[in-house]
């Protein structure tokens, strides 16, 4: 018989560290992330997905994590964008170009909604052909998604463009490590 | 604005789906991509004693592509259709309708089958089953049953799927020979719920005459519509036919109400506006 | 300033935080700490008849419920009226938690604490109110029409009647060649930072003190508002501004209730209390703007100069005016922009509705101001048959004419005097950015593509900075860190990077040695907000101040180390130098050691810096007379008057006139601060400013029914722009600085926003040929424009008639 639970144990995957919860049911990913396991980066605009603050890699793929529960990961791979700079040699960090490109090109001021901005950007962005130079039309889409109130949005689509050329110019590189394109891995 | 309380299921097969909603009873809601339903429960605007969740359930992910059509599963998500190069060939509207669902994290996550049985008139993939002929399988304990669109779409966010049951898929007839289509909206903002909508299928006859027109239209109507549009054109050279007299009929045809962002007259007129350029489009592409 | 940091595009510190995750925001803090929920009004006005717990007792998780029948000495007295005025005749403040009636939907009625959110959620799901309703007051004509009154005893609904004139306006419009009258609105708006509000109060009982974070934009005053209300000694309450998610403006009003309520639980229960804002609950419990309707009469010659103006606006306040009539006074005084008008009668009446309370968002009545002036120019130019960049040219205020007194009381109480400007400047540079004088050629080309496009433009003055002061501090420690704090405080803007290149620049310091804390009240107690524009003039000034007296004190003590006369000492990289003798040097850290006669070794700053130590004369003590151990200073800066920054923006948009959409195509602006400290931040204000122009413009309107019920109140159905609705910007700059502060900035906060729905207007005006006359304009609301037979033609779409044949 199928259990029905009103709370559950739950294993996930975050940013490459496997991750244990109790949680009740009814938790959102979103409160789960920054509340259970503490992982404040992830930011909650709306609690009904339309600003995209709050939005994660699962299994590789950006959702917004106010809608979907805490219980549907289990076993599945959370990115966050916590997770998106690797560590170097020393110990250090070393930014993903598009956390580069945001510091560079000015493309936060709050910096509320900037979590959801750049692990939807990061995913988006290695999932492209990196041969090719970056199209308005993409830019748009990969930011099109998300509200953002202080910056105008200008110099976030600057950013977008200036990573992509920077992932381009170093060529196959992709910090996030996904082998394959994002689109193609689909959901859990 | 967090979840009222409700209980979790995750069966791993159909038949424990449908026993857990049989055993739930009308408290329970099936859960698939979430994407219109979690914010509903965390406004605690619907609160169902118990979710059932379809994700686990086997069998439910697959596109299958043949001449006659395109049945889509109920696990398979906006963006996954949206890519599928064989549904797009087959059946071009599911493609051209949903690049207009919501945003791509929206569509990585909600699934073309749920927005169906969600039933929002201004939902893109309810005209498309609509203006397609469309229909979708309704399992039950009791077998299942093909349930044809105007069956289906009861009222808004309403259909006549009710208790213990399950939408396993939805099927999209192929696009009929000599035919062309097209999808437009208008909205406030890109991505935004369309203030109006219209997705048009236009056939041509073997002279390349007009030979039937119909058009189904998005948040104009309490569920979806579609209306034949054939008698202003019918006969007529697909280049030069008198679309704007085809405008004119649907203008007649539909009833929409007004709302916060959009007056019921201005709906009136973008269905005018938006099916002249439709009908254009389509009848391009079918000549083509 | 050795090291030129002072207007260079220095990339921000604050980034390095914010972009890995590692932000603190309110509700990132107390992971431990019990959640509070609020049941709020349902109902726009109704008299609370019961209200029953009992449901909720059995709830799992329920700490404690409040109703106002908890609330104790001040707490059970109205909240404050934060800025009073001899015209706010009828002030009206609601109670931490409703007192028996409520006003709008969205008053918080009772505070539930329970372990987690979801759970204080049940519980107060469960608590049922009694209400009997009250007839309901909605929109400034309902409230002027006075069929019902929001609070009984004000039966006109008038709480303010705001009245400024600076001469006879009578005479003067009757003396005057051409008069024009006309009737005009603006819809209500609201900040809407994506981080809502939010308080997390923590008691220690060891020592009876109170630490309390809030998402605010004034923390120095938020703790004497909980010190009062709580009956705390003040310097038993701290309060903390951690990283704030946006503010622009509701954010600056204090004490929410929250920001009493949560302290007061933390107290009473012992333990962390936090509320973090939902969408729902910024969108109905907190503030919003902008709604007027505006009367205006102009007098003018032949050649388009005012020779009078007469305005009588009606506010709309929304319930409660705890923040006084400061945005009717803003838009009375700011509405004569960049013009001379030699004759100005305003009156403002601020009236009750049954809605959230009203109070400054980005621009603070400034954009109804620019509205209403920049409206009038157009009417003006169109009457007479003249261009409208051409009228407005004729009525600027010329550059010699600094300093200009439009003899107007500003919203600090001190005169409206323009401390400096280049307006025909500002113009002059917009209409070739945007390229004015071939519109006509832009018009037949997007008419060959079936699309109506227009032209706007619309211009401002911005009185920023206002006082009464803000303050700095400037230490620099033995281990050469300069620890530099304000209190107030920082939402995006940027602040730790501006003012450290202030430091850097004023001290010649290393800017990464510079730390600055900003709306910590441990770290500076007296501020007033961040709020008018006025961080980088108040706080910039301040700590500019500081540093120079750390400067100062350093130049002292290394003249007497180095045996020169501090006029020859120049500081650079850190280190104190004498001019033109390479290796008589000593490192600022040295000094920061030497300035402190305890000097024991902790560490190696203090040893080396023994070698310099010299034995004080027996005669002197070891702290000099007005003197005091360390390098350090503390500094206000207090002008006598704001600083008034201007620009100019244009505006073009294409229409379908089919569908009516509405796309700007172009956007210009020309903007003038003053000096600049750091370009690239500047330039990220105006674009956030432009795009809230256009969302105020084209997007975005709080829509209320008739029962007072907010019928748009997600991000669903309240239309933030995405990326996708906001145009590229193309920005010109111009510097005039401000003659009155050392640093000779003006404010750049709130510039962007200010013209967005004057300049649109005006362009979708110039488009179609018809009058437009309230602002936010939809699509639906063009179509009914464009169809309706009593729609007002402008006489500019009859020449072209007529010219195009």
């Amino acid at each position: 018989m199928t259990p029905i639970d009103t709370e559950r144990s739950i294993t996930v995957t975050v940013n490459g560290v496997p991750r244990g919860a109790r949680v009740p049911v009814r938790r959102l990913l979103s409160d789960a992330l920054r509340h259970d396991l503490g992982l404040t980066g992830t930011h909650v605009g709306c609690e009904h997905g339309v600003c995209g603050a709050c939005t994660v890699l699962v299994d590789g793929t950006p959702v917004r994590s106010c809608l979907v529960l805490a219980v549907q990961v289990d076993g599945a791979a959370v990115t966050t964008v916590e997770g998106l700079a690797r560590a170097d040699d020393d110990g250090g960090q070393v930014l993903h170009p598009v956390q580069e490109a945001f510091r560079e090109c000015h493309a936060l001021q709050c910096g509320f909604c900037t979590p959801g901005f750049l692990v939807t950007i990061a995913a988006g962005l290695e999932a492209r052909n990196l041969s090719t130079e970056i199209t308005e039309e993409e830019v748009d889409e990969l930011v099109g998604g998300n509200l953002c109130r202080c910056t105008g949005y200008a110099n976030i689509k600057k950013a977008v463009r200036h990573a992509a050329d920077t992932m381009r110019r170093n060529g196959a590189e992709l910090p996030l490590g996904n082998s394959a394109p994002l689109h193609e891995q689909g959901p859990r | 604005m967090k979840p009222a309380p409700f209980r979790y299921a995750d069966p791993g097969s159909l038949g424990e789906a449908l026993d857990v909603l049989a055993a739930e009873g009308d408290g329970a809601k099936v859960l698939a991509g979430g994407q219109s339903l979690i914010p509903l429960l965390s406004m605690r605007l619907a609160a169902p004693t118990t979710l059932v969740d379809l994700n686990r359930v086997p069998g439910l992910d697959a596109v299958e592509v043949t001449g006659d059509g395109v049945r889509v599963g109920a696990l398979v998500r906006h963006a996954e259709l949206l890519g599928n190069p064989a549904a797009r060939t087959v059946q071009p509207l599911l493609a051209r309708a949903t690049a207009y669902v919501a945003h791509p994290a929206i569509r990585n996550r909600g699934t073309t089958v749920g927005s169906i049985a969600h039933a929002d008139p201004s939902g893109e993939m309810t005209a498309v089953l609509a203006l397609t002929g469309g229909s979708v399988t309704v399992a039950t304990p009791a077998g299942r049953s093909t349930i044809g669109w105007r069956e289906l779409f009861v009222g808004p966010l309403e259909t006549s799927v009710h208790g213990a049951a399950v939408v396993v898929d939805a099927f999209f007839p192929a696009l009929p020979a000599r035919s062309g289509t097209a999808f437009v909206e208008v909205s406030r903002r890109r991505g935004d719920y369309a203030v109006c909508g219209a997705g048009v299928v236009v056939t041509l006859d073997a002279d390349g005459l007009v030979e039937t027109v119909r058009a189904a239209y998005l948040s104009v109507g309490p569920v979806p519509e579609v209306h034949d549009l054939t008698e202003a054109v019918s006969g007529q050279p697909a280049a030069s036919a008198d679309w704007a007299a085809a405008a004119d009929l649907a203008r007649t045809l539909v009833d929409p109400d007004g709302d916060l962002h959009a007056s019921a007259d201005y709906r009136r007129l973008l269905v005018g506006v938006l099916t002249e350029r439709a009908l254009a489009s389509a009848a391009a592409e079918a000549a083509a | 300033m050795t090291t030129k940091l002072f207007g260079e595009p220095v990339r921000r510190r604050e980034d390095a935080r914010l972009v890995t995750g590692r932000g603190r925001y309110l509700d990132d803090i107390g992971a431990q700490a019990l959640a509070a929920a609020f049941v709020r009004s349902p109902y726009a006005h109704a008299r609370i008849t019961d209200v029953d717990v009992e449901p909720a007792l059995d709830v799992e998780g329920l700490v404690a419920i409040y109703t106002y029948e908890d609330l104790t000495g001040p707490m059970a007295e109205p909240l404050p009226v934060l800025i009073p005025h001899p015209q706010l005749h009828a002030p009206r403040t609601g109670y931490p938690l409703a007192n028996g009636e409520v006003n709008h939907v969205g008053e918080p009625v009772v505070m539930v604490v329970a372990t987690d959110r979801y759970l204080a959620e049940d519980a107060a799901e469960r608590i049922v109110v009694t209400y009997e309703e009250l007839p309901v007051v909605v929109g400034v004509d309902a409230a002027r029409a006075a069929e019902h009154a929001v609070h009984a005893e004000i039966p006109d609904n008038v709480a303010a009647r705001h009245h400024q004139e600076t001469g006879d306006v009578e005479e003067a419009l009757a003396g005057a060649a051409r008069t024009l009258s006309f009737t005009q609105y603006v819809e209500r708006s609201a900040c809407m930072p994506l981080e809502g509000k939010g308080v997390h109060a923590r008691w220690d009982p060891a020592d009876s003190s109170l630490r309390v974070y809030s998402s605010t934009q004034a923390s120095t005053s938020v703790r004497a508002a909980i010190a009062a209300k709580l009956e705390l000694s003040l310097e038993r309450v701290e309060v903390i501004a951690p990283d704030v998610g946006g503010g622009f403006g509701v954010k600056i009003v204090h004490p929410w209730p929250e920001e009493l309520l949560v302290p007061m639980a933390a107290i009473a229960l012992g333990h962390e209390v936090k509320w973090t804002e939902d969408r729902r609950e910024h969108f109905i419990g907190s503030a919003h703007e902008r709604q007027q309707r505006q009367e205006i009469t102009v007098g003018f010659d032949d050649d388009g100069r005012i020779a009078a103006l007469d305005v009588h606006a009606w506010h709309d306040n929304g319930a409660y005016t705890p923040y006084g009539i400061i945005v009717p006074i803003v838009t009375a005084t700011q509405l004569v922009g960049p013009y001379v008008i030699p004759v100005y009668r305003v009156v403002v009446e601020s009236v009750y509705t049954n809605t959230v309370i009203v109070t400054p968002y980005r621009g603070a009545g400034r954009p109804q101001g620019c509205f209403a002036m920049e409206r009038t120019m157009d009417r003006i130019a169109d009457a007479l048959g003249l261009d409208r960049a051409e009228v407005r040219r004729r009525n600027l205020i010329r550059p010699d004419q600094f300093p200009y007194d439009h003899h107007l009381t500003f919203q600090d109480g001190r005169p409206v005097v323009y401390d400096s400007g280049d307006y025909p400047g500002l113009l002059s540079r917009l209409t070739s950015l945007v390229g004015w004088e071939a519109m006509e050629d832009r018009r037949a080309e997007a008419a060959s593509r079936g699309k109506l496009l227009g032209a706007g433009m619309a211009m401002y003055v911005e009185g920023t900075g206002p006082g009464p002061y803000e303050g700095g501090h400037v230490q620099v420690l033995g281990s050469g860190k300069v620890l530099v704090s304000t209190g107030l405080t920082s939402q995006g803007q940027g602040h730790e990077t501006v003012f450290a290149q202030i430091v850097a620049s004023e001290l010649g310091v290393p800017m990464e040695d510079v730390e600055v804390t900003t709306g910590d009240t441990r770290r500076f107690p007296y501020a007033v907000g961040t709020f008018a524009s006025r961080a980088a003039v108040m706080s910039g000034n301040a700590i500019a101040l500081a540093a120079r007296g750390v400067r100062e004190k350093a130049l002292r003590i290394a003249a007497e180390v180095l045996e020169a006369s501090p006029d020859d000492l120049e500081i650079a990289d850190g280190v104190v130098g004498v001019r033109g003798t390479p290796g008589a040097s000593i490192p600022l850290r040295t000094i920061a050691v030497l300035s402190n006669p305890l000097r024991y070794a902790f560490d190696e700053a203090a040893k080396q810096a023994t070698q310099f130590a010299r034995p004080g004369a027996d005669d002197q003590p070891p702290v000099a007379v007005g003197d005091a151990p360390g390098l350090e200073h503390r500094d206000y800066f207090s002008p006598i008057r704001s600083t008034f920054a201007s620009g100019a923006h244009a505006a073009v948009v294409e229409i379908d006139p089919a569908t009516w959409e509405i796309d700007v195509v172009t956007y210009a602006v020309v903007h003038d601060c003053g000096n600049v400290v750091n370009p690239m931040i500047v330039e990220g204000q105006v674009h956030g400013g432009v795009a809230q122009g256009v969302a105020g413009a084209l997007y975005e309107r709080m829509a209320y029914d008739a029962d007072g019920q907010l019928q748009n109140a997600s991000f669903m159905d309240f239309l933030m722009p995405f990326a996708s609705e906001v145009p590229d910007i193309d920005i010109d700059h111009q510097s005039t600085p401000s003659p009155l502060n050392p640093l000779g900035i003006k404010g750049a906060g709130e510039a962007g926003v200010i013209p967005g729905s004057a300049a649109i207007a005006s362009a979708i005006e110039d488009a179609t040929g018809r009058r437009i006359s309230a602002m936010p304009i939809s699509p639906t609301e063009l179509y009914d424009v464009m169809r309706s037979p009593s729609a007002e033609r402008t006489a500019a779409a009859g020449r072209r008639t007529e010219v195009g044949g």
